[in-house]
C-alpha cells in the first residue's frame, strides 16, 4: 500500500513533466521551425495589418449605423449587414456569427419546429441578397450548406454550387464580367484529401481578398 | 448519397486493417518484453522511470495488486488533476495563461477532472473560454496519455489471465502502463502531431489574436499548443477538444486529410489490439474472429448513419430546403457539418468516435436526423465493445465472449470452454455484472436526471418534445460508457455570454455525471481483473472433438447476437422515446 502511493505520487509527477511539458513543447519547436505558417494559424496580412486566418471563416458584414452611432441588439452585440461586395460564409451560431475565440455548434435538433425556423430564416435572407442578381434562385435551389450553419460556427468553406450561385451578385456589384469571378472561384476550391475524402469547398477569405486585390476594396 | 462517399467508407476501412495488424505484432512484443526497433530509443529512459519511481518491473502482481496499483495512482491523477484545474491562475508565471482565465466553480472542475481520468472527456466546459494553456498541456493532456495507458493495460492483464498457464500473475502493473506510454502512445502521437501541424492545425503559445476583419468588423481568434493534445485525444481515445467545438474546429481539423488521419489515429489501437490479443493466445484466428464480429456491427451502423444523413432532416424539409444532391454541393443534412467533411467525413467520423469510447465529434450530433442520432446512442448502447475504446473495447468484447462460450455451451450441453479453460460459475458471475454495470448506471442516471426538475434543468430550450429526453439519455450513457461526445445542448456549465468568465456550474448535472463516471470505469475494470485473476490459475485442457470452437463464423455470428441481445434488452425501450420516435416521424415539436 505504502510502497503504491509512493510509486503512484513520483509517477504521475514524472509522467506530467514527460506527456505534460516535454511532449507539448518538442511538438512546438519542431512544428515552429518546420511549419511556421500553419503552426502560427496561418495569419493573412493586408497592407501590414492582419485580417484573419486562411482557415478560420470570417463573417463579411458591415455594422449597421444609424444617426452616427452603431446598432446593438439587446444583449449588447453589434448588428450586422452582409456586404454585398463579398461572398458570403454559412449561417453560423456563434455569438457574434463567426467568432473566433468562442466557437458553438447550434445543436439544432431534426424534429424542432426551432430548427426549421431557424432554416427558413436563413432560405429568406440568402434569397433576398442573392434573388436580385439571379432571378432563377427559388427556396429549393438554395444549397443546404447555405441555410444550414457550420458545425464550428468558423466553417472558411461553402460549397461550389453556394459559390456558383453568389458569383452573379459579385459581378453585378463590382462590376467584373461572370466569367473572371467563376474564374477566381475555381482557383480558390479547395479539393478532397487524397482526392476522396471529404467534399470540395472554396475558401471565402482568400476569395474576398483576391477579389479585393483586383478591383479595391471600394467595388 | 455519393460514389465517393462510400468510396470512403471502403477505402478507411481497409486503410485501418492494413495498419493495425503490424501494429498489433508489435505491441504482442512491447508487453511480452521482446525486443522492437524502438528500443535503443526508449530503453534508456524506461529503466529511468522504474528507478525514479521505486518500480520493480518484474514483480509479478496477483489481480488484486494489480488492481490496487491502477486504482491508486488514477486517484493520485485525479487529485492532481484536480489541483492544476482549480489553481489555474496561481500557474500565470509560465506565462501560458495569455487570456488570464480563472478556474471553472469547483462542480465543473469535479466533473471535468473524473472525465479526463476516466478516458471520457466528457465537457461541461468551452476549452477556448475556460481553460489556459498549461492547464490543457500539464493537466488535461497528460491524462489523455495516462488514461489511455491505464485502459490497455486492462486489456493486457485480461488477457494474460486468458492464456496464462502458470500461477496467479497478470503482470505488472507499472510495467503495462510505462510500456504503453512510451513505446505505443508518444510515438504515435509525435507523428500523428506533425501530421496534423503539416496539414494547418496550429502550435503555438501566442496569445489570441485581435483583428478587423476586410469589411472593418473586430474579431479575435483563439491560439494553443492544439496539434500535440489532438494527436493524442485521438489516438487515446479521449475525446476532449481543445475547443468548445471539437474536431470540427479548423484549427484541429483543417482538411478532408487531416478528418481521414484523425479517423484512423482513433480506431488505430482498438483494431491492433485485437491482432495483438490473436497473437498473444497463440492462435491468430482468434483475434480475427473478434476483428470480424467488430467490423460487421461497425460497417452496419456506418452505413445506417450515412444514409439518414444524406436523406436530410424533416425541420430541412419542412423549411422548404432541398436535400438531394445537385451540380456543386453534395446535399443531405448539413446542419452542424463542415463543408470539408461532407456527409459522409461526417457520418463515419462520428461512428467511429462512439463505437470508440472516444467522444471527439466533427459535426453537432444533436442535430443529426432521429435515425442518424440513435447510431452513435445504439453504438453506446452495445457498451463499446465495437472496437470500443482503447484497451476497455477489448476487455470488454471479450467479457462477451465469455459470456457467448457460456451460452453457447449451455445450447450443446456441455461445460464451456474458452482456450483450453474451463468457464465456471464463478467467472460467469463476474462476467455478467461486469457487463451490467455500465448499462445500469447509464438507465439509473438518466432516470433520475429526467425525474428530476434538478436534471431538467441541463436540457437546451431548443429541444422541445423527445429531443429533450434524447439529450439527457445520450448525456448519461455518455459519461457511462466513457465516451463523452453529447448532445451538446445539454449543460452543466451556464455561459450567460459566451466568452464571459461570471458563469456556474449546473450542481446537479456535474456531480451526478461525475460519479456516474467514475462508477462506471472502475468498476468493471475491477471486475475484468478478477475475471483474469479468476482465469491465470486454471489449467489448460487440450481441444477435443467436442470442444465448442471460438475463431470461426458460426461463433462470429453467435457473439453479434449475444451483444445486440443485451443491448437490445437493455436500451431498446428508452431508445424508443428519443431518437427513435423521431427518426420514424416527420412531425415538428
Amino acid at each position: 500500500m505504502k510502497r503504491d502511493v509512493v510509486t503512484s505520487i513520483i509517477g504521475i509527477l514524472v509522467l506530467t513533466l514527460f506527456c505534460g511539458i516535454l511532449y507539448p513543447l518538442v511538438i512546438t519547436g519542431i512544428s515552429q521551425v518546420a511549419f511556421p505558417g500553419n503552426a502560427n494559424g496561418q495569419r493573412v496580412y493586408v497592407n501590414g495589418k492582419l485580417v484573419g486566418s486562411k482557415i478560420i471563416g470570417q463573417n463579411f458584414a458591415r455594422q449597421e449605423v444609424k444617426n452616427g452611432k452603431p446598432v446593438v441588439d439587446k444583449s449588447g452585440n453589434p448588428v450586422t449587414v452582409a456586404d454585398p461586395r463579398y461572398f458570403q460564409t454559412r449561417p453560423s451560431a456563434t455569438v457574434p456569427p463567426n467568432n473566433g475565440a468562442a466557437t458553438t455548434f447550434s445543436n439544432l435538433g431534426p424534429n424542432n419546429i426551432a430548427t426549421e425556423q431557424a432554416i427558413a430564416s436563413d432560405i429568406k435572407a440568402y434569397l433576398a441578397l442573392e434573388k436580385p442578381y439571379d432571378p432563377g434562385l427559388t427556396a429549393a435551389k438554395v444549397p443546404v450548406d447555405a441555410a444550414n450553419s457550420s458545425a464550428s460556427g468558423i466553417d472558411p468553406d461553402i460549397s461550389i454550387a453556394n459559390a456558383d450561385i453568389q458569383a452573379h451578385r459579385i459581378a453585378a456589384v463590382r462590376h467584373l464580367p461572370m466569367s473572371t469571378v467563376m474564374h477566381l472561384i475555381s482557383h480558390y476550391i479547395a479539393g478532397r484529401g487524397l482526392g476522396f475524402s471529404g467534399e470540395p469547398g472554396v475558401d471565402v477569405l482568400q476569395l474576398n481578398l483576391a477579389l479585393d486585390r483586383m478591383t479595391g476594396a471600394r467595388g | 448519397m455519393t460514389f465517393l462517399g462510400w468510396l470512403t467508407i471502403f477505402l478507411f476501412v481497409t486503410i485501418l486493417t492494413l495498419l493495425a495488424m503490424p501494429l498489433g505484432r508489435y505491441m504482442a512484443a512491447v508487453y511480452a518484453g521482446e525486443r522492437t526497433f524502438l528500443d535503443p530509443l526508449f530503453r534508456t529512459p524506461e529503466r529511468l522511470f522504474y528507478k525514479v519511481m521505486r518500480v520493480d518491473p518484474k514483480r509479478e502482481q496477483d489481480w488484486k495488486a494489480y488492481a490496487k496499483s491502477l486504482l491508486i495512482f488514477s486517484l493520485a491523477g485525479w487529485l492532481l488533476l484536480y489541483f492544476i484545474l482549480r489553481t489555474q491562475t496561481l500557474w500565470n508565471w509560465t506565462g501560458l495563461n495569455p487570456q488570464g482565465f480563472h478556474s471553472a466553480p469547483w462542480n465543473v472542475t469535479f466533473n471535468t477532472t473524473s472525465s479526463f481520468v476516466t478516458n471520457t472527456n466528457w465537457q461541461y466546459y468551452g476549452g477556448e473560454t475556460t481553460m489556459s494553456y498549461f492547464s490543457q498541456m500539464a493537466g488535461l493532456t497528460v491524462q489523455n496519455f495516462l488514461s489511455a495507458g491505464v485502459g490497455i493495460s486492462v486489456a493486457v492483464a485480461l488477457i494474460r489471465g486468458i492464456v496464462g498457464r502458470s500461477g496467479k500473475s497478470i503482470g505488472n502493473f507499472w510495467f503495462d502502463l510505462i510500456r504503453t506510454v512510451l513505446w505505443v502512445l508518444t510515438p504515435i502521437s509525435f507523428v500523428v502531431a506533425l501530421i496534423l501541424v503539416f496539414q494547418g492545425s496550429i502550435q503555438t503559445f501566442s496569445h489570441y489574436l485581435s483583428f478587423n476583419g476586410p469589411t472593418g468588423l473586430a474579431n479575435q481568434l483563439a491560439m494553443g499548443p492544439v496539434a500535440s493534445q489532438e494527436a493524442i485525444k485521438e489516438l487515446g481515445t479521449n475525446g476532449g477538444g481543445f475547443f468548445n467545438t471539437n474536431s470540427s474546429h479548423p484549427f484541429e481539423n483543417p482538411t478532408g486529410f487531416t478528418n481521414l488521419v484523425e479517423m484512423l489515429a482513433v480506431l488505430i489501437i482498438p483494431a491492433a489490439l485485437v491482432f495483438m490479443y490473436g497473437r498473444m493466445a497463440g492462435n491468430r484466428r482468434q483475434g480475427y474472429a473478434i476483428y470480424a464480429t467488430m467490423m460487421v456491427m461497425f460497417l452496419g451502423a456506418v452505413c445506417v448513419a450515412y444514409i439518414a444523413e444524406a436523406h436530410g432532416s424533416p425541420a430541412q424539409h419542412a423549411a422548404g430546403l432541398h436535400t438531394q444532391a445537385i451540380a456543386g454541393s453534395a446535399g443531405g443534412n448539413m446542419e452542424g457539418k463542415e463543408q470539408r467533411f461532407g456527409i459522409a467525413g461526417s457520418a463515419l467520423f462520428d461512428v467511429i468516435t462512439t463505437v470508440t469510447s472516444c467522444g471527439a465529434v466533427n459535426s453537432a450530433i444533436e442535430s443529426f436526423t432521429g435515425i442518424g442520432g440513435a447510431v452513435p446512442m445504439a453504438n453506446l448502447s452495445a457498451s463499446e465493445v465495437i472496437f470500443g475504446g482503447v484497451g476497455t473495447g477489448l476487455y470488454s468484447i471479450l467479457l462477451y465472449v465469455l459470456l457467448a462460450v457460456f451460452i453457447g455451451g449451455l445450447m450443446v450441453g456441455r461445460t464451456p470452454e474458452y482456450l483450453g479453460k474451463k468457464i465456471e460459475a464463478r467467472e460467469i458471475k463476474l462476467v455478467a455484472i461486469g457487463l451490467l454495470i455500465t448499462p445500469l448506471a447509464a438507465l439509473f442516471a438518466t432516470a433520475l436526471a429526467t425525474a428530476s426538475s434538478a436534471g431538467r434543468a441541463s436540457i437546451s430550450a431548443a429541444a422541445t418534445g423527445p429531443q429533450g429526453f434524447s439529450e439527457s439519455l445520450y448525456a448519461y450513457l455518455s459519461q457511462a460508457n466513457n465516451n463523452g461526445s453529447a448532445f451538446a445542448g445539454y449543460g452543466g456549465f451556464v455561459q450567460p455570454n459566451a466568452g464571459s468568465i461570471g458563469s456556474h456550474g449546473i450542481t446537479f448535472a456535474d456531480l451526478l455525471g461525475g460519479f456516474t463516471m467514475l462508477f462506471a470505469r472502475f468498476a468493471p475494470i475491477l471486475f475484468a481483473l478478477a475475471v483474469a485473476g479468476s482465469l491465470a490459475g486454471k489449467r489448460i485442457s487440450p481441444a477435443g472433438l467436442g470442444t465448442m470452437r471460438t475463431d470461426n463464423p458460426t461463433f462470429v455470428v453467435l457473439l453479434i447476437g449475444v451483444i445486440v441481445l443485451v443491448g437490445a434488452l437493455t436500451f431498446f425501450p428508452a431508445l424508443l422515446l428519443g431518437p427513435i420516435v423521431q427518426g420514424l416521424t416527420t412531425h415538428l415539436y
